[in-house]
């Protein structure tokens, strides 16, 4: 699929922008890692991470994974949908597996982050 | 058809009972709690006769794979034999005391505890045993707590514990729950703790290190006294893992090679059965210096009579109620002694030798990655396999042997553990040793066979994401 | 000897094939001088029938089985039915390991699903575990839960929780910097003193845990604990040391309480000097990926059939290492599959009429004191199966003299645990009580007048 519009952490959390809102989730590579993700803890409305906390969990049925905020701002808006369906993390990881969305604080942060090319390189280094 | 019976809930009748004891008939009247804190039925708990029950558990008991039908060679786990006489002796009624009942009362249940911390301390070398925690977690935890508060003693609890990465998963959780920050250090080529790798992490943040020996790869830690050494002029503690004390059992006390701190597992080397996942015990020996750190209570002799000590000054508290898994200790004490002097190092001699015997038959079939000498254990790894570890160790399930211990250690890919124990006769073994070649080869010829195993247990692979997604985690009335 | 089938040929045979000599080279990685030490001080083995002899005579030297019993606090003395007994000691149930392997393990992890429904059922809450160690230890749990949930420091207790238990707290929490304050009791009901629980709950309280029957055997006002607990924001556990009250007394569930946790020894379990008992936790299931120990789910086999397994394992010690729920590994998995026979075996009918039998026998102890003045039952109201007896005038080392004398245990001293309480028993009555032996023990502190 198109990745153009998304951009990816070391950790690999992928963020999408649109205005000053950014969603996260997690990579493909992530999601093939952690194998069947069984039960995802989204972090609450309303509540401010700074980039790099540990905002969220994903638990498949080897492990229990740390969601690193790639961001730092205010949570506006959650997947309540993945409660009932975090098979969708594994599936769709870049759409319907979406996780979060933070309104961000800092823009400078985004630089941080890679493009696609640039987390696919970095992907083969692992 | 599912092999499986009806859940109870779904067979049950209301009114049935299975039970029948003569009750005395006090009028309602007598009822001395108010109404509304009583409580009108217990809603859809299950009613059934005697001989549904017996018939329930019966077929429910087939299901099982156990030490007592089939071999059990699951690693770090010790599945040997379980006497039947001990189960005998654990069911005389005379032993089953209150745990209250006044010490005079009960002297012969004091003596069985007196007398295998006797057992216990001349098998280990350590200066004083507590048998209180339930089982090898629960006892590290308990030995974690009397090193830090016999460091706090000194002055400094310190902060960390040591731990190699080859360690079973409780040593960490049970240093945590003592308070300390864990810090892993790495095995060598060798799968063992480097000497000079440990003393790059001796600092005095360093509690101690909790080491298993032999280690989960069933190789003896052969630099175990210059370790403790180590340790020991760094101010640090060996707590010594005795999961693993089949390997050595009247051959090696660990309070001679430097243990601080040993925990045993009387469910593993002192054969008591593991009851599908416990009741275990896990006895904590100490060195002199430690043992006012014991947890209470502490049973004393004086005049012949025995006494009950339930508070101390220094110790670390109660950690369990009353005396610890009692019934399972009468187990342990009754094995021991009906191996006595003349048969005990035989428990490891031959437990060395069948693990051996079986590495040597499978060595040019499967990857060793560790190549040192094992004592009661074996690991291999799935390496150059066209199958994963799961599906050899489901395919197993179909010629009634359980498998070994898979994927731990985490140190090596697609581990294998096999710990055959000493009460495995050779035919056993032989069996074993060709059913795992014929594995192998259906592995080259059929891979997709075995990947679709087990095909002749009662349920085939079940379907571990669906249970964790869904949380069946009881029954629940269906709403027609 | 007979553990050992090996036979000496076979042993030279295996040592051949390995390429050894001596069964000593293969403990050649043991340091110089460390092996092979001398066993001249362990004593000659027994054989099978010398080791009967032997553990008989242990029994014997025990004198407690010539007297009656009404001692409780926490072991209580049950009916058990022969069918428990047999059922619980089949090989196929007894000699497994944890079911790690669930296609070869199904009739172990079924019983225990059937376990955890029944435990759930009783305790009025949504979902139960597989068993903790046993009720001390399952009340540490249920704090060190309720400080995770709540991520407070700062815990409440009853103070007139099982002694026991407490001293089992405080050493769990004695290094995660977590706080206990205690909670008093009121001195005329025996009962968790309410002003004094409101005054101490606040914003920085996690949870409060108290126990009902209390230690007094006294049930507590748990629909007004919880509304003072929640209204300030803390969690509740509840701990049951004496599980036969959970069928005739209305259940935690239904009360508000978020945690019950407890002692499940009375389901099927004998007194066994203490040991191995059951330890339980039952809770909300919101609340399930913070729950210690092991928990069986239902799935599906490849085929579409129902199944068991262990689930939700990323709790545990072997995945999450030091950032666990709980560091426990083996449990009391046997004493679960026990209680889980023992339940169904009573059902719904024999579960209520046992423990309504408990209560009302107690109740004719009661009514029979009534009618001295020399002792005086403390706390007579909503008592279940056990209450203190106040001794007044009388020493209590004498009175546990002279009723010994007479054959009877008459109960726990309280002095053992509480100051306060110089001279009062704690006495506990169940089904194995006959009117006789309640008309005994009556008559016998009758004529201490």
């Amino acid at each position: 699929m198109d990745l153009t519009n998304y951009k990816f952490s070391k950790d690999h959390e992928w963020v999408k922008i649109e205005d000053d809102i950014a969603s996260v989730g997690v990579s493909d590579y992530a999601q093939k890692e952690m194998g069947d993700v069984v039960f995802i803890e989204l972090p609450e409305k309303g509540s401010s991470f700074v980039k790099g906390d540990a905002c969220s969990n994903i638990e498949s049925v080897k492990a229990v994974n740390d969601i690193f905020s790639p961001l730092s701002g205010e949570v506006v808006d959650v997947n309540t949908t993945l409660e009932d369906t975090p098979e969708n993390v594994n599936k769709d990881p870049y759409r319907s597996g979406w996780i979060y969305k933070i309104k961000f604080s800092d823009p400078a942060e985004l630089t941080d982050l890679l493009d696609a090319n640039q987390y696919e390189e970095y992907l083969k280094g692992i | 058809m599912n092999k499986l019976p009806e859940l109870i809930f779904n067979i049950s009748r209301k009114g049935k009972t299975g039970v029948s004891v003569s009750l005395n008939q006090f009028p309602d009247e007598l009822i001395a709690i108010n109404k509304k804190k009583l409580r009108n039925g217990i809603e859809d708990f299950p009613s059934l006769s005697e001989v549904e029950t017996v018939r329930h558990f019966s077929n429910l008991a087939r299901l099982n794979h156990s030490v007592d039908n089939g071999f059990y060679p699951l690693g770090s786990c010790t599945m040997k034999y379980n006497p039947k006489v001990n189960e005998k002796i654990a069911g005389i009624d005379n032993l089953s005391a209150h745990p209250y009942s006044p010490v005079d009362l009960v002297q012969g249940n004091l003596r069985i505890i007196k007398e295998l911390e006797e057992w216990l301390i001349e098998l280990t070398g350590m200066d004083s045993f507590t048998l209180t925690p339930s089982a090898g977690a629960h006892g590290e935890f308990t030995g974690m707590m009397i090193i830090r508060k016999y460091l706090t003693s000194l002055g400094d609890p310190r902060k960390i514990v040591l731990i190699p990465d080859s360690a079973h998963g409780t040593n960490p959780a049970s240093a945590h729950f003592a308070g300390y920050d864990i810090r892993e250090i790495p095995s060598n080529d060798e799968g063992i703790i480097d000497l000079e790798e440990l003393k790059k992490h001796l600092d005095e943040d360093v509690a101690a290190l909790m080491m298993t020996n032999p280690n989960t790869l069933g190789i003896f830690e052969k630099n175990i006294v210059e370790i403790s050494k180590a340790l020991h002029d760094n101010g640090s503690m060996l707590y010594m893992d005795g999961a693993n004390m089949n390997a050595f059992l009247g051959i090696v006390r660990p309070g001679e090679i430097g243990a601080d701190v040993i925990h045993l597992n009387l469910h593993k080397t002192f054969s008591t059965p593991h009851g599908g996942g416990g009741p275990g015990s896990g006895p904590i020996g100490v060195s002199k210096e430690l043992s006012k750190f014991l947890p209470v209570p502490r049973i004393t002799s004086e005049g012949g009579k025995l006494k009950v000590k339930y508070f101390t000054e220094e110790g670390i508290g109660r950690i369990k109620n009353y005396y610890g898994n009692f019934l399972v200790m009468v187990r342990a004490l009754a094995y021991l002694m009906a191996l006595g002097k003349e048969n005990v190092s035989l428990v490891a001699e031959d437990a060395v030798l069948n693990a051996n015997y079986i590495r040597k038959e499978l060595e040019g079939h499967l990857d060793l990655p560790y190549k040192g000498k094992t004592l009661h254990e074996v690991v291999f790894s799935d390496s150059g396999l066209k199958v994963k570890t799961l599906d050899i160790a489901k395919r197993l399930l179909d010629y009634n042997i359980h498998p070994f211990t898979v994927y731990f250690p985490l140190i090596i890919h697609g581990a294998m553990m096999i710990e055959p124990t000493e009460t495995e006769s050779k035919e056993t073994l032989d069996n074993f040793i060709s059913v795992m070649k014929t594995i192998l080869k259906e592995a080259e010829e059929n891979p997709e066979y075995l990947k679709n195993s087990p095909h002749n247990t009662p349920v085939s692979r079940l379907d571990e994401v669906y249970a964790a997604r869904k949380l069946i985690l009881r029954w629940e009335k269906s709403e027609v | 000897m007979r553990y050992f089938p090996l036979t000496d040929p076979e042993r030279e045979e295996m040592k051949k094939v390995i390429g050894i000599n001596d069964i000593k080279e293969l403990f050649s990685d043991i340091p110089k001088g460390k092996s092979y030490f001398p066993l001249d001080n362990i004593p000659s083995m027994l054989h099978e029938d010398e080791l009967i002899e032997k553990f008989m005579k242990y029994g014997e030297e025990n004198e407690f089985h010539k007297y009656k019993s009404f001692l409780g606090g926490g072991a209580y003395n049950h009916f058990i039915p022969e069918a428990v007994k047999s059922l619980s000691m089949k090989g196929d149930f007894l000699t497994p390991y944890t079911p790690y392997q669930p296609e070869v393990s199904q009739g172990s992890l079924q019983a225990m699903f059937e376990y955890q429904t029944m435990m759930s059922m009783l305790t009025g809450m949504d979902i139960s575990n597989s068993s903790l160690y046993d009720g001390g230890t399952a009340a540490a749990e249920g704090v060190l839960l309720m400080v995770r949930k709540s991520r407070k420091k700062k815990i409440l207790a009853a103070s007139n929780i099982h002694p026991e238990y407490l001293e089992i707290i405080n050493s769990y929490i004695q290094n995660l910097d977590i706080v206990i304050e205690l909670v008093d009791f009121d001195e005329t009901s025996g009962k968790v003193d309410l002003a004094d629980l409101r005054s101490k709950t606040g914003d920085d309280i996690g949870g409060l845990v108290f126990q009902s029957p209390n230690f007094f055997g006294v049930l507590e006002e748990t629909d007004q604990i919880t509304e003072i607990a929640h209204n300030s924001g803390s969690i509740v556990t509840q701990i049951v040391t004496e599980a036969f009250s959970l069928p005739f007394i209305s259940s935690p569930g239904s009360n508000g309480v978020d945690i019950v946790v407890g002692e499940a020894q009375s389901f099927g379990l004998p007194l066994s000097y203490g040991g191995p008992f059951l330890g339980f936790i039952s809770t909300r299931k919101e609340y399930v990926r913070q729950i210690p120990g092991r928990l069986v789910g239902e799935t599906i086999d490849t085929n579409g059939k129902r199944g068991y397994v262990l689930t939700l394992s990323t709790r545990e010690q072997h995945i999450k290492r030091e950032k666990a729920t709980s560091n426990i590994c083996s449990n009391q998995a046997w004493c679960a599959l026990r209680a889980s026979i023992y339940l169904t075996i009573l059902g719904e009918k024999g579960l209520n009429d046992i423990s309504r039998s408990n209560h009302l026998n107690t109740a004719y102890f009661v009514k029979q004191l009534s009618g001295m003045d020399h002792v005086e039952v403390k706390f007579k109201e909503d008592f279940f199966n056990e209450v203190v007896v106040d001794l007044k005038n009388i020493d209590i080392d004498q009175f546990m003299n002279k009723l010994k004398a007479k054959g009877i245990l008459p109960g726990i001293p309280l002095n053992w645990f509480f100051k306060e309480f110089k001279n009062h028993i704690l006495v506990n009555f169940t089904e194995m009580h006959k009117k006789a032996d309640i008309d005994n023990f009556v008559n016998a502190i009758g004529e201490l007048k």
